[in-house]
Parts: C-alpha cells; sequence; structure tokens
C-alpha cells in the first residue's frame, strides 16, 4: 500500500464573525470592546459571534492520489485549502503532510508589474517555493510555455492581460512539489489557456504527485480526479469516487441544480441589451426536470429580458457530460430571431430529443448572442448553468436493450437495426 | 461492452513514478494549532533564505523605479536635512558642538545613521500590510518580510556615505580610524529599528492606527536623539532618560568613530545597547505570537 501524503484529522477551524475578511479594528474600538468584555465577561468561546468554518474534518490521502474538494461557497473549502497551504493555522486537529508542499491559490502571486517577465518569473517562483537554480533552470521552458520570449525584459505592466495569466501560469505550472494544492481559480483565462492548465494539472497527477483540487465546476473534478470530498457547512459530507461525490453534490440542495432564476435584474447575467431571469429543465408535461428518462425529450428552458431594441438575438446551449466533453451546440433557429429583436421578456426552449444524451450527469450552459454584420457579440455565457440527470430505467427498449452495466459513449442514440439472414 | 469511447482522463499508474526523492521529498510537516506561546523556528528561516534575499532585492529594484531622479534621493533626503539644520541650528540658533569639526559635518554624520535608521523603521513596519497578497495566498516565515526590508535601506546608506567621504575630503580631513568601529553602532541601529518594526508590522495586521502614529513618532524621535545638538549638551539630570533612547547611543557613537572625538560614555553605550536588545527580542516574540493570525485579520 502506497505511504499516505496527507493526514488530517481532526482540523477545525473557528471565526469570530467578523474576524473573516477586512476585520481589521482601529485601536479605540479595540479599547472600547476589551472594557466591555471587562464589565461583561462573556468568555464563551462557542458564543454567538464564532463560526466553524471547518469541523472536525478527517481524511488521509496516498501519495499519487488527485483528489477533488466540492462543495458550494461557504462550506469551507478555501479555509481548508488555506490549511493545508499553511496560510492559516487550524483551531483544533492537525494534519500531517509528507514532502515539500505548493499551493497555487492564484496565478501571479506576488507579480510586480513595474518588474520584467524575467524578474517576475524568478520573484513569483520563489514565492511559490522554487529555489533559484531551479528556476534558472526551468527559465527557457517557462518562458516559452507562456510564449512570450520578446517580451521577457519589459515590465509586466505593459504586458495584455492575456500575456500576463500566461506567464503567470507557466511559472506556476513548472512547480514540482510533492503535494500540489489548487484552487478552481487557475482556471481563469480563455478556454484554450484552461485548457492547457487542466491538461498540465493532467500531468502532474500522472507524475505520481498528489494533487488536492478546489473546484465548483463538477465535470473538471469528475475528469481531473479519481476521488472527490464533498463538505458542507465545514463537515465532510462524503468521500468517494468524483462521479459518485459530484452527482450526489448536483442532487442535494446544495449545488447547481435543474432550475436556477435570478429575481433581481441587476444581479442577473447579461449586460445592458440582455439579462437571463431563469433556466430550467422541463420535461414534456412542462415542470423542473431533475431526472430525464432516456427515452424522452427534456427541453432547456431559458427566460431572458431584451431590454433595448437591438440587432437579431441568438440563444444558445451548450451540452456537456460529466467528464466535461462538449456533447454538442445548438442555436435557437426561431425564425423569429432573423430580424432584430423588440425589448420585452422571452422565453426559449430547446428540446433535446429522447434516446440521444447518455446516461449520466449532463450539464447545460447558456449562452445569448446578437448577430450583426460587423460581429458576434457573447451577452450571457454562463457555463454549467444547470444539470440534470439522465437515467436508463431499463425497460429493454433503449440503446443498452437489456443490458444493466455501464454504458459508454456520450451519446447514446437508439438506432434502427435491421438484421438478415443470410444463407 | 463498449468502453473505447469512454474517456477517463486519469487512471493512476499502478507504480506511480515517485519524483527524485530528495530528503525534502519525504519530510513530514505537521499542521496543527501552535500551542507553544513562542518559537523562533530558525531552521525554517534558514530553508526560505532564498525568498528572503529575492524579497530584499525586490525592495532595492523597485525603490526608485519610475523616479526623475532614481537613486539621487538617497543623497538629496540627508544632504537637505543637513543643509537646512546646518542653517537654522549652527548659523541662526548658534549650536556650536566642541568636536572641532565644521558643523556639516558633525550633523552629516549623525543623519547617515539616523537616516538608515528612520527608513528601516518606516519600510518594515509597512511590510506585512504592504504585502497582504502574499500573506493571504502563499506560506512563508512572515519573519522574512520585515527582515528583507532592512536590507534595502542599507544600499541607501552606502551611496550617502560617499557625500561624507567627500566632505572629508573637502574639509582636508581623515575620517578617524575608529571608524573600523562603525559596523557595531549601525548593527544596534538595525536592532532597534527591526524590534520596532516587528512590533509596528504585527500590530498594524489589526490596527491601522500604526501608520498614522509612526511618522509622529519618527519625528519626536528626530528631537529627542542628539541629532542638531551633542549629547553633552542634554542637562545631566536628563542624561539617564536620553540613553534609554538607543538613537542616542548610535548617533553619539557613529561621531565617535568617524571624527574620533567625543567618547561615549560607556553607560550610554550599554543602555542603548541594552534597550536594542530589549526592543528587539520583545519584538520577535510579539510577532511570532501574533503572526499565525495575519492571514485571518488582514
Amino acid at each position: 500500500m502506497a505511504a499516505f501524503a496527507i493526514q488530517a484529522e481532526g482540523l477545525s477551524k473557528q471565526y469570530r464573525l467578523g474576524q473573516h475578511r477586512h476585520a481589521y479594528k482601529t485601536l479605540r474600538e479595540e479599547l472600547g470592546r476589551a472594557t466591555r468584555a471587562l464589565v461583561r465577561r462573556n468568555g464563551d468561546a462557542n458564543g454567538p459571534g464564532t463560526i466553524w468554518a471547518l469541523d472536525d474534518v478527517s481524511f488521509e490521502v496516498e501519495q499519487g492520489e488527485v483528489v477533488g474538494i466540492v462543495g458550494r461557497n461557504g462550506a469551507g473549502k478555501t479555509t481548508l485549502l488555506k490549511i493545508l497551504s499553511r496560510i492559516t493555522e487550524p483551531t483544533r486537529g492537525y494534519a500531517d503532510l509528507r514532502g515539500r508542499i505548493g499551493s497555487l491559490l492564484e496565478v501571479g502571486t506576488g507579480f510586480h508589474p513595474e518588474l520584467t517577465g524575467r524578474e517576475n518569473v524568478f520573484l513569483n517562483g520563489a514565492i511559490l517555493g522554487m529555489k533559484r537554480k531551479e528556476v534558472a533552470r526551468k527559465f527557457d521552458e517557462i518562458i516559452e510555455f507562456a510564449g512570450v520570449e520578446k517580451f521577457i525584459d519589459t515590465p509586466v505592466k505593459r504586458y495584455s492581460s492575456g500575456m500576463y495569466v500566461r506567464l503567470a501560469f507557466s511559472v506556476a505550472a513548472h512547480l514540482e512539489p510533492e503535494i500540489l494544492i489548487v484552487d478552481e481559480v487557475l482556471a481563469v483565462g480563455d478556454a484554450e489557456f484552461q485548457k492547457r492548465c487542466l491538461g498540465r494539472m493532467d500531468a502532474i497527477g500522472k507524475s505520481g504527485r498528489t494533487v488536492i483540487f478546489v473546484s465548483h465546476n463538477m465535470p473538471t473534478v469528475t475528469r481531473l480526479c479519481q476521488r472527490a470530498i464533498l463538505l458542507d457547512r465545514g463537515r465532510v459530507v462524503l468521500d468517494g469516487r468524483s462521479e459518485d461525490v459530484t452527482a450526489h453534490y448536483l442532487h442535494s440542495d446544495t449545488g447547481t441544480s435543474a432550475h436556477r432564476t435570478w429575481p433581481e435584474r441587476a444581479h442577473a447575467p447579461g449586460d445592458d441589451l440582455i439579462r437571463l431571469r431563469s433556466v430550467r429543465t422541463v420535461n414534456t408535461e412542462g415542470g423542473t426536470a431533475h431526472t430525464v428518462d432516456i427515452r424522452r425529450p427534456v427541453g432547456i428552458e431559458i427566460t431572458f429580458d431584451v431590454l433595448r431594441s437591438g440587432p437579431p438575438v441568438r440563444p444558445q446551449v451548450m451540452i456537456t457530460d460529466e467528464s466535461g466533453l462538449h456533447s454538442f451546440n445548438a442555436l435557437d433557429t426561431d425564425t423569429r430571431w432573423q430580424n432584430s429583436a423588440e425589448p420585452g421578456a422571452y422565453t426559449s426552449t430547446a428540446w433535446v430529443p429522447g434516446n440521444l444524451l447518455n446516461e449520466g450527469v449532463v450539464f447545460v450552459s447558456v449562452f445569448v448572442s446578437t448577430l450583426s454584420s460587423q460581429r458576434t457579440l457573447q451577452h450571457v455565457k454562463e457555463r454549467d448553468i444547470v444539470s440534470f440527470q439522465v437515467a436508463d430505467p431499463l425497460e429493454g427498449d433503449s440503446a443498452k436493450g437489456e443490458f444493466a452495466g455501464r454504458w459508454a459513449g456520450v451519446v447514446s442514440p437508439l438506432l434502427e437495426w435491421t438484421t438478415d439472414s443470410v444463407e | 461492452m463498449i468502453e473505447a469511447g469512454r474517456k477517463r482522463a486519469t487512471k493512476p499508474p499502478t507504480q506511480p513514478q515517485t519524483p527524485p526523492q530528495q530528503p525534502e521529498a519525504q519530510r513530514l510537516t505537521r499542521i496543527k494549532p501552535s500551542n507553544r506561546f513562542f518559537s523562533l523556528d530558525l531552521g525554517e528561516l534558514w530553508r526560505y533564505r532564498e525568498l528572503g534575499f529575492i524579497l530584499a532585492w525586490r525592495d532595492i529594484k523597485l525603490r526608485y523605479k519610475q523616479t526623475f531622479l532614481g537613486a539621487a534621493w538617497a543623497i538629496i533626503q540627508p544632504v537637505t536635512t543637513m543643509v537646512v539644520m546646518t542653517l537654522i541650528f549652527h548659523q541662526f540658533l548658534g549650536i556650536n558642538p566642541e568636536y572641532h569639526v565644521p558643523y556639516v559635518l558633525f550633523s552629516y554624520v549623525g543623519l547617515l545613521p539616523w537616516t538608515y535608521f528612520n527608513a528601516c523603521l518606516t519600510q518594515s513596519s509597512a511590510s506585512i500590510v504592504g504585502n497582504s497578497p502574499l500573506v493571504t495566498k502563499v506560506y512563508f516565515p512572515r519573519l522574512l518580510m520585515p527582515l528583507a526590508s532592512v536590507i534595502s535601506p542599507l544600499v541607501d546608506f552606502f551611496v550617502a556615505s560617499t557625500i561624507l567621504a567627500g566632505m572629508f575630503v573637502y574639509y582636508r580631513q581623515a575620517p578617524h580610524w575608529h571608524t573600523i568601529a562603525a559596523p557595531v553602532f549601525m548593527a544596534i541601529a538595525l536592532m532597534t529599528a527591526l524590534g520596532l518594526g516587528l512590533w509596528f508590522s504585527a500590530l498594524s495586521v489589526r490596527y491601522r492606527d500604526v501608520p498614522y502614529a509612526l511618522p509622529f513618532l519618527t519625528q519626536l524621535l528626530f528631537f529627542m536623539s542628539p541629532l542638531v545638538y551633542p549629547a553633552s549638551d542634554v542637562p545631566q539630570r536628563f542624561r539617564w532618560l536620553f540613553a534609554l533612547n538607543p538613537v542616542t547611543g548610535v548617533i553619539d557613537g557613529m561621531r565617535w568613530t568617524v571624527i574620533g572625538k567625543g567618547v561615549p560614555h560607556y553607560s550610554v553605550f550599554g543602555a542603548s545597547a541594552a534597550t536594542g536588545a530589549l526592543i528587539l527580542v520583545s519584538g520577535l516574540v510579539f510577532f511570532r505570537h501574533t503572526e499565525r493570525s495575519f492571514a485571518d485579520v488582514i
């Protein structure tokens, strides 16, 4: 059996309410508080003023494992990450880590705009825990990966944001600790860049290093990690195969669901032309569909406001399976959208036919774009905004017939089979 | 069963190729609440020494970036102060210390360690809050930041010292051979500035009063240290109070080393060194004790 890389035992972290984030005080406030405390003597550590961001979290990670940490905002993911990265201390419990620890909670930590690319590579490398010699050895590789050879002696404040992020990521990607702790913020940037980040992480995991990966993005977790740990309100709810954990997460009330609404326009996705109101998956009876029979159609209902007249509007859906593979894209082809859009509220529903999607969790991304003669503009761009589960009731009339095991494939269309006897 | 199309990206290799076995690769780190009140952990500091140097190098590099006069600022500040001091205190108010050297020389020799002390104090006090993105995103011994910030003022000190050399040439004098003892007094200046810097940098994480209080404090210290007047002008009954200010010992001592006159009384030197050491040790204890909550509070 492989030796453990991380062993956490009863990790707990308590925050005083208001202590977390921007809680610095002036001396006067503190003196006032101290005086009041003297008068009242309220010493209860579990009082109403405290919160357990992590509560008795225990787990063990073997060397070479790639483990995803999932959970909604405030579930304690970041706190766990910060404890494992040694940025903050636990209140109780302990964790043993074997080997060097590299943590990437952000790309380009410590980058200074006035310094050149070259100088920043060395500075950032040292901050991430690399030795000078190590950075020097990998220097050419780093700038080549980032593709900024020509600008390496230019201050990074003159870089485009893309170049900046590429260089910053490239340094991080060449970090080679035994344990790598990564926050999902790494997966920023354009799609191409994201792919490279994830590819690199994949390679790191395969090289026998231990990776702890925190993410909101379930397809990425299922694709990168064999195992996932689900946190909710500071506790471990589930620890197991990443497919099982992500499926559980998506279908408990903690994750994304089959129905999302934005009651306040100001906080809804979109811009001054188009604002999303809601997205949900519906069955043929018109109800919200969390789980769909593999043989039945499922509709993706997008409700949005067009706030002013503008060029023709194109709602679009993108379907992704649980491993993050794009199944397909579809544009709304309704003739209504051939002409300029008039202000008002609209509901567009895309019907995915039955016997098309395979079993498993399906993620839906929604885009709303406008097409004018000059260019295409994306006004709404919501990835993996809703999800639903496709289930086969095993009645023998789907593509896998009587077969009851796992069925591979992005799609599972019911084909027409003809069989003739031959002599 | 059809399994070919299923793209599972991460199947762990059955025999993971572990990276080259360095001793560090197997080192066990235990993360737990620190119950001990204080531990210096010099080993940890040593392992991160390279980062300390890089942070110091960054400070030096950035110090005069995008300034028109650049490193000349290291000279302009003490020289201007010297000129103003000479005009007001020597010419107008008639302060004439018995060092048998021109007043400009007398004042500049005092201003050199003072400027260093002041810059160290200011920069180390701001080092934690000024680097808060680092504090909340990566681990390293936090002590590195105040430590690194006392290095770049040293560069300014050497730059400004060239003016002193120039003045000696101009007045056709030579620095006294005692000058070799200068590092001792600079060390007291560093110790005191770093100690205060540790206190203030740790305090400023929680109380943003520090940036307001600090310039006020250094202004008071300027007058309470023998910069414009010789220490011997201080009335006898206040001497002990002045000796408690480590900067007194530093300035007095620097004048003795460079000019060769005005031997500092051993009690003044002793008191300054002791106070400086006390400030440094207490600063270290306070800093190490509070640093565990830096990331939570900053």
